[in-house]
């Protein structure tokens, strides 16, 4: 899954999906993951990235991440790849 | 080098009630204003003293009081001759539902005057007409609910039987209540009818998104089409705030729109997005829907077009527009003379 193509995101972790004007707000891990999204990387290589940078337990790393990838999908801001 | 003159044009708007459920008249001035194209002169026409924009004089020139839609077309008729005596109309942009049938009807006068609009006919302003508006999509392809149009409160339970609740109560002019069990439809039937009168429309209910398109057509094509969400909504339904969309279904449901109907003038379509992404027209409004200004935030300045329009100029369709572009309305304290108000009210011209 990735983000969908027109989906907006600022650094100061503001979400604007112009589809259905929804906005968000997310905190600045959220924001790194969806710069990360944004650049192609993948779910499983941003988890990588992240555990790699921060000290924490990779399994609390992964749950944070799949928890805020739950939270995109249910927000309609992600697409499947083709 | 000595810079090109513009033309002076005197274009003359209704829909100056400024309020909670406001008109588009204001909104459309200051598209007007903000085209510069024109030397404008602004002409108001109100029906009631207490209409806002009878009082915002640095928008608008003069106003006139012009008769309730309920007088008919030889009322209005003669009022606007003599308006036009005055004043030399070239172009007026009606903006409520409830006078557009007079306006159309009085439209080849007008012409005949000098005074041009650009309207909708008859049939197309009855076809999409909510009592009409089913068969009106069964004709053209559009999804439409279903819907039942009632005499008799005794007929709500057939209705339900057909549609189950909740199921949509419709005025046959204005408001809509969701109701979900057979008292609540009673009860809407009875206000409805108190308020508006006899038919009501009961409607199946479609849930999803609720979102708006502002279009013009100009009886051939798409010119603008701008979706828009309302993102702040008053008590009454109306948006308080709203913001422009990305979103292709939309605008070729508006182009699908006035290609089938040969639509003419401004309008606005409200449609609800199911769930699946399916559009279905609930209502079409035909005239410029109160956050019109929008339009000219979004690239795509409506009103303006709509005068070229009138006046015989081609209009090329518009391609882009700004998507994410924000209104918020505001309300604010006009401080008016006296000698104002007893103006309008005795002697209709301001």
């Amino acid at each position: 899954m990735k983000l969908r193509r027109n989906i907006a995101t600022s650094e100061s972790g503001f979400v604007f999906n112009p589809t259905n004007g929804d906005s968000f707000s997310t905190n600045p891990v959220g924001t790194e993951i969806l710069f990360l999204l944004k650049e192609g990387m993948s779910f499983r290589e941003i988890k990588d990235a992240l555990v790699n940078r921060y000290d924490a337990e990779p399994s609390v790393v992964e749950k944070d991440i799949d928890d805020f990838a739950l939270a995109l999908k249910g927000f309609n801001l992600l697409e499947y790849e083709s | 080098m000595k810079a090109k003159q513009k033309e002076k044009r005197v274009i003359a708007v209704t829909g100056l009630n400024a309020i909670d459920s406001p008109g588009p008249g204001v909104a459309v001035i200051r598209a007007l204003h903000d085209s510069e194209e024109w030397d404008l002169r602004i002409i108001g026409l109100s029906y009631e003293a207490l209409e806002p924009g009878i009082y915002m004089n640095d928008i608008v020139h003069t106003t006139y009081q012009i008769p309730y839609p309920s007088a008919g077309t030889s009322a209005l008729l003669q009022r606007l001759t003599e308006i036009h005596a005055e004043e030399n109309i070239d172009v007026i942009i009606p903006n409520f539902d409830a006078e557009l049938f007079n306006f159309i009807k009085i439209g080849d006068k007008l012409k005949e005057m000098g005074i041009h609009t650009f309207l909708p006919t008859l049939e197309q302003f009855e076809a999409r007409d909510k009592l009409n508006l089913f068969a009106f999509g069964k004709k053209h392809g559009f999804l439409v609910p279903k819907d039942k149009t009632i005499f008799s409160i005794e007929e709500i339970p057939s209705a339900s039987a057909e549609f189950g609740y909740p199921l949509v109560v419709k005025g046959k002019y204005y408001e809509a209540t969701v109701a979900y069990t057979l008292e609540q439809a009673q009860k809407a039937f009875h206000k409805l009818q108190a308020k508006w009168g006899l038919p009501i429309i009961v409607q199946e209910f479609v849930s999803g998104t609720e979102v708006n398109v502002a279009a013009l057509g100009d009886g051939e094509q798409c010119i603008s089409a701008i979706p828009m969400r309302k993102l702040y909504i008053t008590d009454k339904g109306k948006a308080w705030a709203g913001i422009t969309l990305e979103d292709p279904t939309l605008i070729d449901l508006a182009k699908k729109f006035c290609k089938e109907t040969g639509w003419r003038g401004g309008m606005e379509l409200e449609i609800m997005r199911t769930l699946d992404g399916k559009p279905y027209i609930m209502e079409v409004n035909p005239r410029f829907p109160a956050w019109i200004y929008l339009t000219v935030g979004a690239g795509q300045n409506q009103p303006a077009s709509l005068v070229k329009l009138a006046l015989g100029e081609s209009v090329s369709p518009f391609t882009d527009y700004h998507v994410g572009k924000m209104f918020i309305r505001y309300s604010w304290d006009l401080i008016v003379d006296v000698e104002k108000f007893q103006q309008v009210s005795a002697f209709g011209k301001i």
